[in-house]
């Protein structure tokens, strides 16, 4: 159901990552052929969702993230994304204010938790949006993170 | 509030002042907060793996390895060791610190210069230091065990005299001095706060946090890049890497850090 | 050969609580060596994971995924002694993979 809707969808998920989910790839299969360049060159939110195959996004309270609302040092700001929407299979995250929209792209089998936490690069202070696709829809919470920078180095 | 001499015409160099309580402990909290949550999953975790690796890798003109090297608790005792240094060597008849006791090591076991073992002290991009990540693996090995370091061989004392004259004397172009942010409470520059470093409760919470894992720079810092790098913010002269002084510092401050718990690698700013 | 990875698997309740820290530097090409010339992009575009052969996620990265990545997610299925292998391809073609294996608890 997932796969058909994301199908749909049009350049969403790609098919290698639901070939991948759907456990016809194997992890080995896979190399760096499958990169969405287009997506990691947007400027902006309404873009970037428009290259990960959606047509716009709804605001969602039922994604929350995790984040500081001070980045200590903007290349290393820790971001945690968990969904409460049904049949999430893909959370993206996206920093408005840096040079390219797109930080990350992750697709989720089922079975996965829609849930994750890694690390981002921010230029400066910025929104940073939480994309989620479930049932073909794709929908987003954002926080605004500060990035300020310390001072001597201790 | 004191405020302190700015110096003149440097744009790089912040003052050092006292902030307004309220906004300090909102900001200080979202601070803490950002650290807490880089705690899970610190990148100094790959600089110990390697360099536990090169303490087993054979290297230098010798083709040794480290395993035999003495940290002070004897040859190849590797964990608890950073708890009880810098203290004094009779092979050696100085004071030394971890940094220092390596580049021994890799002279006397593996057969480089002292020259060559001090040659590459701090890593950049692209370019990893081998002494950078033994010392992350040394270090890492005492983590959570308790801060001991001897302070009793005439050698030692005379060490902490020296590094206290070091810690107190103002010099360079504007008058500095380790005192000078490190020597009160409730310093800061801009988001950073300073520990007073003569006060045993703020000790034992940062000095052996270092190394430490400097987010700023992408990679693991020593305490010898540590002090370099304050004695290049404050003008001056260059501290040369294991150099007596370096060492001299370290013992003074080690004497306030004593009783404290080694949390090194640490993750920083 | 990249340097390796360390991961951490541990059971947590029913789910298998997985992180990792990836050792790579992330350069996104806008940065400016000591002589002022550009420093080429390299960083990791794609990231696998997989459970006895299943992949449990996929990820697509950018130029501003923090340099030495770490990820943390987790998945139902795994018991302890099973293991997790996680394989990254960067935009130079280098690649890296390595195993872990489930503990009882973290």
């Amino acid at each position: 159901m997932d796969r058909r809707a994301a199908l749909k969808a049009g350049g969403g998920a790609s098919v290698i990552a639901l070939a991948l989910a759907a456990g016809i790839l194997k992890p080995e299969d896979v190399f760096a052929a499958d990169w969405n360049k287009a997506a990691f060159e947007t400027k902006s939110f309404a873009d970037t969702v428009k290259a990960l195959g959606g047509g716009g996004s709804t605001e969602s309270d039922q994604i929350l993230m995790t984040t500081p609302d001070i980045a200590e040092n903007g290349a290393v700001v820790p971001v945690t994304v968990e969904s409460r929407l049904p049949g999430t299979r893909r959370i993206a995250i996206l920093i408005e204010k840096n040079p390219n929209t797109l930080s990350a792209d992750f697709t989720l089998p089922e079975g996965t938790d829609p849930f994750v936490t890694t690390r981002v690069k921010m230029a400066e202070t910025s929104n940073v949006y939480a994309l989620v696709q479930s049932g073909g829809k794709f929908y987003h919470a954002a926080k605004e993170i500060k990035v300020t920078i310390g001072g001597c180095g201790g | 509030m004191r405020a302190l001499i700015m110096a003149a015409g440097a744009a790089a160099l912040a003052v050092c002042a006292a902030a307004p309580a309220q906004d300090k402990d909102v900001t200080q909290r979202e601070i803490e907060r950002y650290r807490e949550l880089l705690a899970e999953g610190n990148p100094a975790d790959l600089a110990e793996a390697k360099g536990e690796e090169l303490w087993k890798t054979m290297r230098g003109p010798k083709q040794a390895s480290l395993e035999r090297c003495d940290l002070g608790l004897g040859p190849g005792v590797v964990k608890g060791a950073y708890a009880r240094l810098p203290r004094w060597f009779a092979d050696t008849g100085r004071v030394q610190d971890l940094e220092s006791r390596l580049v021994t090591c890799m002279v006397t076991l593996q057969g480089f210069t002292e020259d060559e073992a001090k040659k590459n002290p701090f890593s950049a991009p692209g370019r990893p230091s081998p002494i950078e990540d033994i010392a992350t693996y040394v270090a890492g090995a005492s983590k959570g065990m308790t801060f001991d370091p001897p302070l009793r061989h005439p050698k030692e004392l005379e060490a902490f005299r020296t590094g206290e004259e070091l810690f107190y004397r103002r010099a360079g172009p504007h008058d500095f001095s380790c005192a000078t942010c490190h020597g009160d409470e409730g310093k800061r520059i801009r988001l950073q706060d300073l520990p007073k470093l003569t006060d045993p409760k703020e000790a034992q919470k940062v000095f052996t946090s270092w190394p430490a894992y400097r987010v700023s720079q992408g990679s693991v810092r020593t305490m010898q890049h540590r002090l370099y790098d304050c004695y290049w913010q404050m003008r001056h002269p260059q501290l040369d890497y294991v150099s007596e002084a370096s060492i001299d510092l370290q013992v003074f401050m080690a004497k306030y850090a004593s009783g404290g718990t080694v949390e090194a690698p640490g993750l920083k700013r | 050969m990249p340097d390796p990875m360390r991961i951490r698997a541990n059971m947590a309740g029913d789910k298998v609580e997985v992180r990792v820290l990836m050792a790579h530097e992330m350069e996104t090409g806008l940065r400016k060596d000591a002589n002022g010339k550009l420093v080429p992009a390299h960083f990791i575009q794609n990231v696998t994971v997989a459970h006895e052969g299943k992949t449990v996620l996929a990820a697509q990265w950018g130029t501003s995924i923090s340099k030495n990545p770490f990820l943390h997610f987790r998945f139902k299925g795994g018991k302890p002694g099973d293991k997790v292998k996680i394989t990254w391809v960067d935009n130079k073609g280098e690649t890296r993979s390595d195993e872990a294996t489930i503990a009882a608890a973290g």
